[in-house]
């Protein structure tokens, strides 16, 4: 009681106590990262997506250029074979999605940009949802998230010779680079098709576990067409084109689930599976109206492909964390810069310089 | 719980009471919540900080267990309503007792509001929120970007705000155990006593 002289052994405690807090404190500082500059954070992945004019602010970090879509998914219920997901139970549901170019800048001219991705959300019956982002490449450049990263800083280096270090680094990019350069472009979304690359692993009613990727494969017939063909039909004729397609019919998509066999990579989506690998169309996406993004349904969607429902689950792919991490980042970024965001702009998407 | 422990302010001086304790249910949600808390301050911090395999599951857990902290949260409140408070030494200054009480406004501010600014935040970025891989809770929020950034904010700043206020509280407890050896400590601390047998200090 206050009075009472200290004693000794109590200074002793009370130190003892404050040297805890005091490492404590330190073990948090090191869980941040604030200790390990050296650490691949969301926030560093995110940051060395942006081109050397710095981000578009108010804009997605990635997959900037992009229109919204609505419609449904019909699902036939084959997939129930593979997954007790509600959404692949027989029977139709909303879906909402979006439309994009793989590129940092929401003006890129069409023709300027390989990679074409879809987001999308599917809620079943009793409100769950599914959301996925997709590309069109047939494998992913690189192996890993840490590659990504690599790829992005050499990308935007100054240093000659980083690009040709990175591909020493990373052989696999080459056959990403061999796809950039050599397959055909299409003139329209509707006739692309779109990868989940990562593995998931789709869980059935008895708990058994099934390895997937999936593809949203187009219905409609495909025109391959050049580069050159392309930037003459104009920097957004991809928006453009699709608004019309949609307006005159509904594009369809088939859901066509692969089946990875024991032994097939499902850590590494720069790996495709063998060709002849088991697959089931497990229905289709009905697009059916086209929004443009500023008004869309779709700009305040983070399509995450870790939001899965009961039933699908992440696999041992290291991209799909990765992924939702950075995208996370990214929402939070342009969600905080909606005054940057060009609400108002009079022209169309991407048509101002 | 005695019945010193159950009134405020009735012990006037330190020299002729015993040392009155929180109750047993008081101090085992206390340190079942030290536990939970610390580690979701933690987990908040190391997740958003990875961008390893290891991010899904600390997301879905400091989901999980910043509900699980709402509910021992609300419940705390309520026995600490119902049950009261040891009262402070009478001896203690008062600055340092306003401290006491400001600090515990704080600490059940924080408990409370921090997973409700989670789930709202969650909520208006449209996000799902999903316990425990399938356990859906309604949104409690519109979509909204302003509300959005204004609650992902709040909630990332106020968890350094709560992490030094836990030290500030753990180094206080220590104050009161080791240099004014008040009471005050045992009062949250002591597990071996029965709970009749509240030990005279001399």
């Amino acid at each position: 009681m206050p009075g009472t002289p200290i004693r000794r052994g109590d200074v002793a405690k009370f130190a003892i106590g404050a040297a805890i807090i005091a490492a404590a404190t330190g073990a948090f500082a090191y869980t941040a990262g604030w200790l390990s500059p050296g650490r691949l954070t969301p926030t560093r992945l995110v940051a060395a997506l942006a081109p050397p004019g710095g981000p578009a602010l108010g804009h997605r970090r990635n997959h900037a250029k992009g229109i919204c879509f609505t419609g449904v998914f019909e699902s036939n219920g084959k997939g129930a074979e593979l997954s007790r997901a509600g959404i692949l139970a027989a029977g139709t549901y909303p879906a909402l999605g979006r439309f994009n170019l793989g590129t940092a800048d929401p003006n890129a001219p069409d023709a300027t940009v390989r990679v074409r991705g879809m987001g999308l959300q599917l809620t079943a019956s009793d409100g769950t949802l599914w959301r996925a982002a997709m590309i069109d490449p047939p494998f992913f450049p690189v192996s890993t998230p840490q590659a990504f990263y690599d790829l992005l800083t050499a990308s935007h280096s100054k240093d000659p010779g980083a690009m040709k270090g990175f591909i020493a680094a990373n052989p696999e990019f080459g056959t990403f680079a061999g796809w950039a350069k050599g397959a055909p472009w299409t003139a329209s979304y509707a006739e692309d098709a779109f990868n989940s690359l990562n593995a998931f692993i789709f869980i059935d009613a008895a708990g058994a576990r099934h390895a997937v990727r999936w593809s949203f494969v187009p219905q409609a017939p495909v025109t391959p067409i050049t580069d050159a063909e392309l930037t003459a039909l104009g920097p957004d004729h991809l928006e453009q084109e699709i608004a019309q397609r949609v307006a005159a019919g509904p594009q369809r998509w088939n859901l066509v689930i692969t089946i990875a066999d024991a032994g097939d990579p499902t850590n590494d989506p720069s790996k495709v599976w063998p060709a002849d690998r088991r697959t089931i169309d497990a229905g289709t996406l009905v697009v059916q109206k086209i929004e443009e993004e500023r008004d869309g349904p779709c700009r305040d969607i983070n399509f995450d492909p870790t939001i899965l429902p009961d039933g699908i689950a992440v696999s041992d792919d290291p991209f799909p964390a990765a992924r939702s991490a950075a995208y996370a980042r990214s929402f939070n970024l342009r969600t905080s810069e909606v005054k940057d965001y060009p609400y108002n702009a009079t022209a169309t998407t991407g048509a101002t310089p | 719980m005695t019945a010193s422990a159950m009134t405020r302010n009735t012990v006037t001086g330190r020299s002729t009471s015993a040392t009155p304790r929180f109750s047993a249910l008081q101090r085992l949600l206390h340190w079942l919540m030290a536990v939970c808390i610390l580690a979701m301050l933690f987990i908040g911090v190391g997740m958003n900080s990875t961008v390893t395999p290891k991010y899904l599951p600390l997301v879905e857990t400091h989901k999980t267990l910043g509900f699980v902290i709402l509910l021992l949260a609300l419940i705390r409140l309520a026995v600490r309503l119902v049950v009261g408070t040891p009262p402070l030494p009478a001896d203690l200054p008062p600055l340092i007792k306003l401290g006491a009480h400001l600090s515990h406004y704080g600490l059940y501010a924080l408990m409370i509001g921090m997973p409700l600014l989670g789930w709202g935040m969650l909520s208006a970025g449209g996000y799902p929120v999903v316990l425990l891989g399938h356990i859906q809770l309604p949104a409690i929020l519109a979509p909204s970007d302003a509300l959005h950034t204004v609650l992902w904010n709040a909630h990332f700043y106020l968890a350094f705000a709560f992490f030094g206020l836990i030290a500030l509280h753990v180094g206080a407890a220590l104050f009161h155990g080791f240099i004014r050896r008040d009471g005050v400590l045992e009062s949250m601390a002591s597990v071996s006593a029965p709970r009749e047998a509240t030990r005279p200090r001399k």
